[in-house]
């Protein structure tokens, strides 16, 4: 048995954490403080972090130590990650910690209650490090939306880490977690992955509750696991999925297979399918490159390689942006300067209710969260409602014809998980229109609610930066993405020679370069 | 489908509760007119045969057992409140003066 150090410590899996903490050769304090000094050392520089919860987190790693120390019948019964850290995007509630949602309108607020994902992290045991960055209420693809400055990519602080789960990608990325919860409306979870070279799980809508994630579009929003390994995902939705009567869309079914699924090792004889119009013109040439290499090496894997069509998904993104601020306007109507967080007075004239609500808003929520209410508001008012709420949601139907029918020909669908590589911090911000376009491919699973898996498929040729593979699979078929994607990992590690972080810049005190890149 | 303009917008942000400058409407007018132009090609793309899609996994008559279950004390519900009086949420006048 070596000594690891911290460096060392912090670069290992949760599933190696897992073992090694089992095998009592670490305690969970250890671990536990490594990330926090970690997050201490680097943090600064990454900004992936809203509130660092150290106190609470060693509290739970000595509970962990303390049981294993004293062995016996509790010890046996501890979750298989007792003890791994994890970090928590800051739009799920938390008791204990401040809940921010990245908006101003938050600010200081504290959650009566525990969201499910939290509850059954504490049963697990599992320290929670902190709540991480995101654009505000989760409308953004570049965490540059968020009231409390933008999160920067680990790769090169000069750009972004995508959005909206940019704190928990960049978080897992920069070493400062093993594992994060994400959320992921329009991509929330896989674009972050992506373009941070790390893993991000959609699962089927309704497999993980979404009791306690304040909701920005609740028929498209999921929770799900944010990781360095495909394996990591699928322990970690085993740990947060299952039906909850909190949430009536919860589904029952089991999903208990997943880690089973990532340690099948083959893909022989499964058909995967090309989505023609996810790929090609649009996509930057060394992700289309990328991706090419991936079907080469699942091909050679034994996978059938087949092309599927998916024509209505070019009318995807214009759906998901009537659907989407639609629920935004109806969800974020609670932020009314009465229940919670901020309430900002009229300057002048009648103090009523509504002119107070109106002051609230206006200083509370960000640019990008008012640009969607009012696109929601006007897309349900009266007269237009045919024409464009109704009309996306006929739209929604054609995209799951779309996938059904792709599905029939194809076990597992396959795209890059975003267009380009990650872009400069405020490129696109001006822009709106150009933002949402990285959603792109990550959209149509949301509409369809079928489960959807990034990982890094390599760096993109013209700039060194991650690149991500995106996996889609039937509803409640989320087993799937574990088991193909946990394949092309191991294959494309073994053509690295390791994993793709391994090639990221190095961060924080030992870096030599302040703010240092490429 | 018609355009948004500055006017629509303003009555938009009266009726979601959002005070906006006169710079903030005009801005925001043309960066919804934009949007609202990529999103019409939706309104073509389906007949009256398709029906809608309101959520995405079908699941209907979602109950539970009729019983009290957690609820929060008056003290936990208000604990994030600007402001309340006696257990109750305060706001300002509910009516206009005149």
């Amino acid at each position: 048995m070596t000594e690891l150090n911290n460096s060392e410590l912090i670069r290992l899996s949760a599933a190696q954490l897992a073992a090694k903490l089992a095998a009592r050769e670490v305690t969970s304090v250890e671990v536990t403080q490594a990330y926090l000094d970690r997050i201490a050392d680097v943090d600064g520089q990454v900004n992936a972090f809203l509130h660092v919860n150290a106190e609470e987190a060693l509290a739970v790693a000595a509970e962990v130590d303390a049981i294993r120390a004293a062995g016996g019948a509790e010890a046996e019964a501890l979750h298989e990650l007792a003890g791994v850290p994890i970090a928590v995007k800051d739009l799920i509630v938390t008791i204990g910690q401040p809940t921010t949602a990245g908006s101003k309108i938050l600010e200081g607020w504290h959650s009566p209650y525990d969201a499910t994902v939290i509850k059954k992290l504490r049963a697990a045991k599992m320290p929670i490090l902190g709540k991480t960055n995101l654009d505000e209420f989760a409308m953004g693809s570049s965490t540059e939306h968020s009231a409390y400055g933008p999160t920067r990519n680990p790769w090169d602080l000069d750009r972004i880490p995508g959005g909206s789960g940019g704190g928990s990608a960049a978080a897992v990325a920069a070493f400062e977690a093993p594992l994060a919860l994400g959320t992921d409306t329009g991509g929330s979870i896989r674009q972050p992955g992506a373009v941070t070279g790390t893993v991000g799980m959609k699962p089927t809508y309704g497999a993980v509750s979404r009791y306690g994630a304040i909701a920005m579009a609740s028929s498209l929003d999921q929770i799900g696991p944010v990781s360095r390994t495909v394996l990591d995902s699928a322990l970690l939705q085993e740990v947060i999925g299952g039906h909850d009567p909190f949430d009536s869309t919860s589904l029952t079914d089991p999903f208990d297979t997943l880690v089973a699924a990532a340690k099948t090792g083959n893909v022989t004889g499964m058909k995967i399918g090309i989505i023609k119009e996810l790929h090609g013109e649009g996509y930057q040439a060394g992700v289309e490159n990328r991706f090419n290499e991936s079907l080469e090496l699942l091909k050679e894997a034994g996978a059938e390689i087949v092309e599927v069509s998916c024509p209505n998904f070019k009318y995807a993104l214009g759906a998901y942006y009537l659907i989407m601020p639609s629920e935004v306007s109806s969800n974020l109507a609670k932020f009314d300067g009465v229940r919670y967080g901020l309430r900002v007075l009229p300057e002048d004239g009648p103090m009523t209710i509504e002119r107070v609500m109106a002051a609230t808003r206006a200083a509370g929520f960000g640019d990008e969260v008012k640009r969607r209410i009012i696109l929601g508001t006007y897309a349900l008012s009266a007269g237009y409602y045919d024409a464009y709420y109704g009309s996306a949601q006929k739209v929604r139907t054609l995209i799951q014809r779309d996938f059904d029918a792709a599905f029939a020909q194809a076990d597992v669908l396959i795209s890059p998980t975003a267009p380009t590589t990650a872009f400069k911090l405020g490129e696109k911000l001006d822009d709106p229109l150009a933002m949402y376009l990285n959603d792109v491919a990550t959209i149509p699973a949301n509409m369809a609610g079928i489960p959807g898996l990034s990982l890094p498929g390599g760096l993109a040729d013209e700039d060194g930066l991650p690149v991500g593979i995106q996996l889609l699979a039937p509803a409640r078929e989320d087993a799937r993405l574990y088991r193909v994607g946990a394949v092309l990992e191991s294959l494309l590690e073994e053509k690295w020679g390791g994993p793709l972080l391994a090639k990221a810049p190095v961060l924080g005190s030992s870096s030599t370069i302040a703010g240092g890149s490429n | 489908m018609a355009a948004i303009n500055r006017d629509d917008v303003a009555h938009l942000a009266r009726l979601a509760h959002i005070e906006m400058s006169a710079e903030e409407l005009d801005r925001m007018a043309g960066e919804l007119a934009v949007i609202v132009d990529s999103v019409k090609s939706v309104s073509e793309a389906a007949g009256d045969d398709v029906p809608a899609t309101s959520h995405p996994i079908p699941l209907s008559n979602v109950f539970r057992e009729d019983v009290v279950g957690h609820t929060f004390t008056a003290e936990q519900a208000l604990s994030g409140a600007p402001d309340s009086f006696e257990g109750r949420f305060k706001v300002p006048a509910i009516l206009d003066e005149d």
